[in-house]
């Protein structure tokens, strides 16, 4: 994939274009607000990743700007600021994710390929399908090899938020963004143990384990 | 003296009172001339008026008794020691009755009403000089018969002028103590407010100086000195707080930020000094980002904290059901109590709500219920999660109870402090910091958190302010 970096903070900038080149993506980087935009504005990249407070011109600014003209490229911002109402000021301008700094690599990359996937596959899909598992969105059946396996609704919806990002890795916090809708940080290890239980679930008697942890980053669904 | 005559000119209240003073004064010598002139003019009307009945009675005397009675009732008159002035003269001027002296020839040589008064000596009055200025004056009229006789009756200004003067040299006395006593009182109300001033001074040259802890002078008047004082005390007051929680969290911030980084920096050597396989190192990498996210999760809550605490300016209240958030959360960590043998239980009227912060309240839910799960009953802890009225409708509390071993009285509100661990040992992970951030949550909600005792364990009550 392809991948912009607008940031003003060229060691940070370059930290992560080489994380990101070494994870098999292709990456370029601005340095300021109005190189970022004009780059930007080029288009063909599959996400941005816009810093808040630049130089020149902020991060917001240029999102909102391409916004305007029709441009759909999925955006996570970044930004050193990090309270719950800079994150709404920031994804209302037109971001679609946000990232307090400093930030874990994984979470990052785990939340890029979410918004890639997201503005590739559509959401409206009616079915998912990891290996034997499948879910269906309307009629909120999951069955694995055939055999129905009953779910409490926020299971449900775990399941749901793992499955459309199958193959991918989804940290904790997304988790707990996505599926109970609160951004902060919980000490004790609440999503693990939702995340064991409904592994119970789904792959008792089941040979083959779909639900996997990765460790220092998070889970991911997999054939 | 007069540096500080010239400081005090610059006193506001020493310009107000000088302002005062000479409108004072220009006021006071208006009124002393109008009150003096209005009396001289009452006064002089008054002699008019008793020449004109003089003149008049005169007038009949003559009628009645011709020239000849008219001389001598006049020759009569004029040994009496009133203040009217009679003179008979014969066609030479030689008096031939009256008690005038002498008198301007000018006067009998202008027959009729004098229009300006004029100076005269009485017969007998040991001063006959008749230029000097202390001669009396008078005013009156000639009159010319037609055998050339003239007879003037006047009546002597001396009593009216006598009354002028002394009105005028008592406004004038009264006038001048006034003065006096304005200018001292002005003085000394300047000089005093000065010395105020001064105090004041000194003690901020002291707190400037680094004594937070020094107060400026209060003193029993409550005046406007006194309230601007107390108001700037309140403010040094929090100042001094703020400066010495400042101080508090620097020490604690070298402390307990101090330990995870020495920490660190172990694992870094011990790794560089004994790994040999390359699944050691990776081990040692794991270890150390785990540490260096410890203390990420220290640093993301003090700035939340310091930005909850200042008031968190961009914040926009919103309409937060608070049913709603309890239910989530008993939801979110059932499973985690459940799988240590625990429970979570939930009691919560329907339809609470407030206006607030969604997310910072379900991180203060969230510290509470980490913390009773931390420090509660290990063996089998029970939380509930209460939300209610209060019976006058005031408040909204919610309530995070535990079965856990409480905390000691004493303690109570030390540990809403930033970075304060009861447990001294250290041996659960955390930063000292959820207690606080939750009284940083409450005050931007202007509700209040309250430490109390469940028997056992410890209850936490939030305590919202209903809309």
């Amino acid at each position: 994939m392809k991948f912009l970096i607008i940031e003003d903070d060229i060691e940070a900038a370059r930290y992560l274009k080489n994380a990101l080149n070494e994870s098999g993506h292709t990456v370029d980087m601005a340095h300021n607000g109005i190189d970022g935009y004009a780059l930007a504005d080029h288009g063909g990249y599959d996400a941005l990743i816009v810093d808040r407070m630049m130089p020149k011109r902020d991060g917001l600014s240029v999102i909102a700007e391409l916004r305007e003209n029709g441009d759909r490229t999925p955006v996570l911002i970044l930004s050193a600021l990090g309270e719950v109402d800079d994150r709404v000021t920031g994804l209302r301008a037109g971001g679609d994710d946000y990232l307090t700094k400093p930030y874990a690599f994984t979470e990052l990359l785990a939340r890029l390929e979410a918004l890639v996937r997201r503005g590739g596959a559509p959401d409206g899909q009616a079915q998912y399908q990891v290996g034997d598992l499948t879910l269906d969105r309307l009629s909120r059946d999951v069955k694995r090899g055939g055999e129905t396996i009953l779910l409490q609704p926020r299971e449900f919806r775990l399941l749901e938020y793992l499955m459309r990002h199958g193959g991918q890795v989804v940290t904790r916090t997304m988790l707990l963004e996505n599926v109970w809708d609160y951004h902060f940080d919980p000490q004790t290890n609440v999503i693990d143990v939702h995340i064991s239980r409904l592994r119970g679930k789904i792959e008792r008697g089941f040979d083959k384990p779909l639900l996997h942890t990765i460790r220092g980053a998070g889970y991911v669904m997999r054939d | 003296m007069f540096q500080q005559f010239s400081l005090m000119m610059k006193t506001t209240a020493a310009r107000l009172s000088a302002l005062y003073f000479v409108l004072f004064i220009l006021c006071a010598v208006f009124l002393v001339f109008y009150m003096t002139n209005l009396a001289t003019s009452f006064l002089r009307n008054q002699t008019q008026q008793a020449l004109a009945a003089e003149i008049d009675d005169l007038n009949r005397v003559f009628n009645r008794g011709g020239l000849r009675g008219l001389v001598r009732i006049i020759d009569g008159r004029s040994r009496r020691p009133d203040a009217f002035v009679y003179l008979v003269v014969d066609q030479e001027n030689r008096t031939l009755a009256g008690n005038v002296a002498k008198l301007d020839q000018r006067v009998l040589a202008n027959v009729g009403w004098q229009q300006r008064p004029f100076r005269y000596t009485r017969i007998g009055e040991i001063n006959d000089r008749l230029e000097d200025d202390s001669s009396p004056r008078a005013i009156g009229q000639v009159f010319q018969f037609t055998n050339g006789l003239k007879i003037l009756v006047g009546r002597d200004l001396g009593e009216p002028e006598r009354f002028q003067h002394i009105i005028r040299r008592s406004l004038g006395i009264a006038l001048g103590v006034m003065a006096i006593g304005g200018f001292l009182i002005w003085f000394f109300v300047g000089r005093h407010a000065l010395l105020r001033i001064d105090r004041v001074s000194a003690a901020s040259a002291r707190i400037v100086g680094g004594d937070l802890s020094e107060r400026l002078p209060v003193t029993a008047a409550n005046d406007e000195f006194d309230r601007l004082s107390a108001s700037l005390n309140g403010m040094l007051g929090r100042i001094e707080t703020l400066n010495s929680g400042l101080r508090d969290v620097s020490d604690s911030i070298a402390h307990d930020l101090k330990t995870p980084l020495t920490r660190l920096r172990n694992r870094a050597e011990a790794a560089l000094r004994t790994g040999k396989t390359k699944e050691e190192y990776r081990q040692a990498l794991n270890d150390m980002i785990e540490e260096s996210d410890h203390l990420l999760r220290i640093f993301n809550a003090m700035l939340l904290i310091s930005r909850v605490e200042a008031g968190y300016s961009k914040h926009v209240p919103d309409v937060v059901t608070l049913s709603e958030i309890v239910l989530d959360l008993a939801e979110l960590y059932a499973p985690v109590l459940e799988d240590s043998g625990g429970a979570i239980s939930s009691q919560i009227e329907d339809d609470l709500a407030i206006m607030g912060n969604r997310e910072l309240i379900g991180q203060a839910l969230t510290n509470l219920i980490d913390n009773a799960i931390k420090y509660g009953n290990k063996s089998g802890p029970k939380i509930s999660l209460i939300g209610r009225r209060t019976k006058d409708e005031k408040f909204i509390e919610l309530i995070v109870r535990d079965n856990g071993v409480g905390i000691p009285i004493e303690q109570r509100d030390r540990v809403l402090e930033r970075f304060v661990r009861l447990d001294e040992s250290r041996s659960e992970a955390g930063s000292g910091l959820g207690l606080s951030l939750v009284a940083a949550i409450m005050k931007l909600h202007k509700g209040t958190i309250t430490l109390d005792e469940a028997n056992p364990g410890l209850e936490v009550v939030l305590s919202f302010p209903a809309k």
